[in-house]
């Protein structure tokens, strides 16, 4: 982790146990990794969904230098909030468009990355990405899409998922499904142990 | 102690069997082509059987069933692989195990067609049966399962067609096309005129099957159509493209488990293990204790097979 050069307040050592909060177990500290667009304001509107719903800020590392592929800023926010609570933070991130790559030790930890290769833009690309999100409860943290004949030809694209730990075998089984109805191929990774 | 060697099939391997059976300490005893037969029970002598097969396109004068009825140790079947029955090849095994003398394979469709069958002759046979030669070439993938123990590996999984691997490793190195890269290999004798049996991934399924045959030891068998099979005739140049910004490529893998058999085109690492490059092969077994074991080299050719095949009569000994 990346402690040492975070912004602000070190984690305490203990919790104490008066600080409660109407969620009645005690704070837990978590980690989510976060990916934002490279413009003005994206941080902030990235964290006033923890505040606003009882997450308590303890540092954040934002790796500025540090650019995604696809241009965007990996952030690492550590926070503490009831267990119950860090769902709801989660799913507000989501709702405001926050991309999140990793909530919590576990529960987002895995990505995945599958090819579509077809008629990827005449079969409605947002439809289909829209339907992988639906049916796998899997997260769209990536999209490059490869047309070098535009329209007439056979494209590609890759997608890059995040998901819950353990699930990405459904997923992959899931995103098949929605690809075949719609006449595409995949080209599944190969998850080592899986098989 | 040198072991008499009956070789059916007079193709690249057979030829090869019969070359290097010499050095190797074995004594070749009747060679089969389709329409004929070489026969001697005191030994052929290899540079004028093959002479002969170039000079007139037939090993010998007897009949080819006369090679099956001679006198050998270890009956080597080298005949083309076919799908089905296995027919001719499963007959050839037969006769030896019948008549209690070992058969060593080169030929997939006996091992993965009718592998309960060929099982259930071995065990009314003082003969062993041994098909190294039909995985991985002269990758020793077989006995390296033997050895370690197929109760100990869950998995194996690999690249297992020299000619997909070629044409995908060509295609994301230069950024080509399908067709121009099939051509090129083509050209090159990598691939055959018609290439479908290596690019519809039918090859890498036989010998994924025959893994799987051997892995479930008996507790169930597999066969061609049990198997999942994809081949890599629809991935275009973009894909690949796109595969190598994000540092992978795709490669035709299969997977064999006791319970599965899969090959398809599949994203792996750039840099990883199983993204060989050209005609090579490699299989990585999945081990209960000890990780990720992987055997790699070359899956295909006529020496290179023969090796599997002398290694398996050397065994018999």
């Amino acid at each position: 982790m990346s402690g040492d050069e975070a912004l602000s307040a070190d984690a305490p050592e203990e919790m104490p146990g008066e600080e409660r909060t109407d969620g009645g177990e005690r704070p837990q500290t978590y980690t989510i990794r976060l990916e934002l667009v490279d413009e003005p304001g994206q941080l902030l509107a990235a964290l006033k969904p923890i505040a606003d719903n009882g997450g308590n800020l303890l540092s954040i590392f934002h790796e500025r230098g540090n650019k995604t592929p696809r241009g965007h800023i990996p952030v690492e926010v550590d926070l503490e909030c009831p267990p119950d609570r860090f769902e709801i933070i989660v799913d507000a991130l989501r709702e405001e468009g926050v991309n999140v790559i990793q909530a919590g030790s576990e529960r987002y930890g895995e990505e995945l990355t599958v090819l579509l290769v077809g008629d990827i833009v005449d079969t409605d690309l947002s439809d289909t990405l829209r339907r992988i999100e639906r049916c796998t409860d899997a997260t769209l943290a990536d999209l490059s899409l490869s047309a070098p004949e535009g329209r007439e030809d056979i494209s590609s694209a890759r997608l890059r998922l995040a998901t819950r730990a353990g699930k990405a075998t459904t997923v992959v089984d899931l995103v098949r499904e929605v690809a075949t109805a719609k006449g595409l191929n995949v080209v599944e990774p190969l998850m080592e142990g899986s098989a | 102690m040198s072991l008499n060697v009956a070789v059916v099939g007079a193709g690249a391997v057979g030829r090869s069997v019969v070359e290097l059976a010499g050095e190797y300490g074995h004594t070749v005893t009747a060679v089969a082509d389709s329409s004929s037969a070489a026969i001697d029970p005191a030994g052929l002598d290899p540079e004028a059987v093959l002479d002969r097969k170039d000079r007139e396109g037939a090993v010998g004068t007897a009949a080819p069933e006369d090679a099956l009825a001679a006198e050998y140790d270890v009956l080597v079947e080298a005949t083309p692989t076919t799908l089905g029955d296995a027919e001719p090849g499963f007959s050839h095994a037969r006769a030896a195990l019948e008549s209690d003398r070992h058969a060593v394979l080169a030929n997939k469709g006996p091992v993965a067609e009718r592998y309960g069958d060929l099982m259930a002759l071995e065990r009314e046979s003082e003969g062993s049966v041994l098909f190294e030669a039909t995985v991985g070439g002269a990758i020793p993938v077989l006995s390296t399962i033997a050895d370690f123990g197929a109760d100990h590996i869950t998995a194996a999984r690999g690249v297992l067609n020299g000619t997909a691997n070629f044409i995908l490793s060509r295609m994301a190195a230069e950024g080509l096309g399908y067709e121009h890269v099939l051509s090129e290999a083509q050209d090159l004798g990598v691939a055959e005129a018609d290439p479908a049996f290596d690019v519809e991934g039918t090859d890498a399924a036989l010998k994924f099957v025959i893994l799987a045959n051997v892995l479930s030891q008996g507790d169930d068998e597999y066969r061609l159509d049990d198997a999942d099979v994809e081949g890599i005739k629809d991935i275009p140049g973009s894909a690949l493209d796109l595969a190598a910004e994000d540092g992978r490529t795709v490669r035709l893998i299969g997977e064999a488990t006791p319970e599965r058999v899969r090959v398809g085109p599949r994203l792996v690492p750039q840099h990883g293990a199983l993204a060989m490059t050209g005609t090579r092969n490699i299989v990585q077994l999945e081990t209960e204790h000890a990780g990720q074991l992987n055997v790699s080299g070359r899956g295909a050719g006529g020496p290179e097979t023969a090796t599997a095949v002398l290694s398996d009569v050397s065994r018999l000994e």
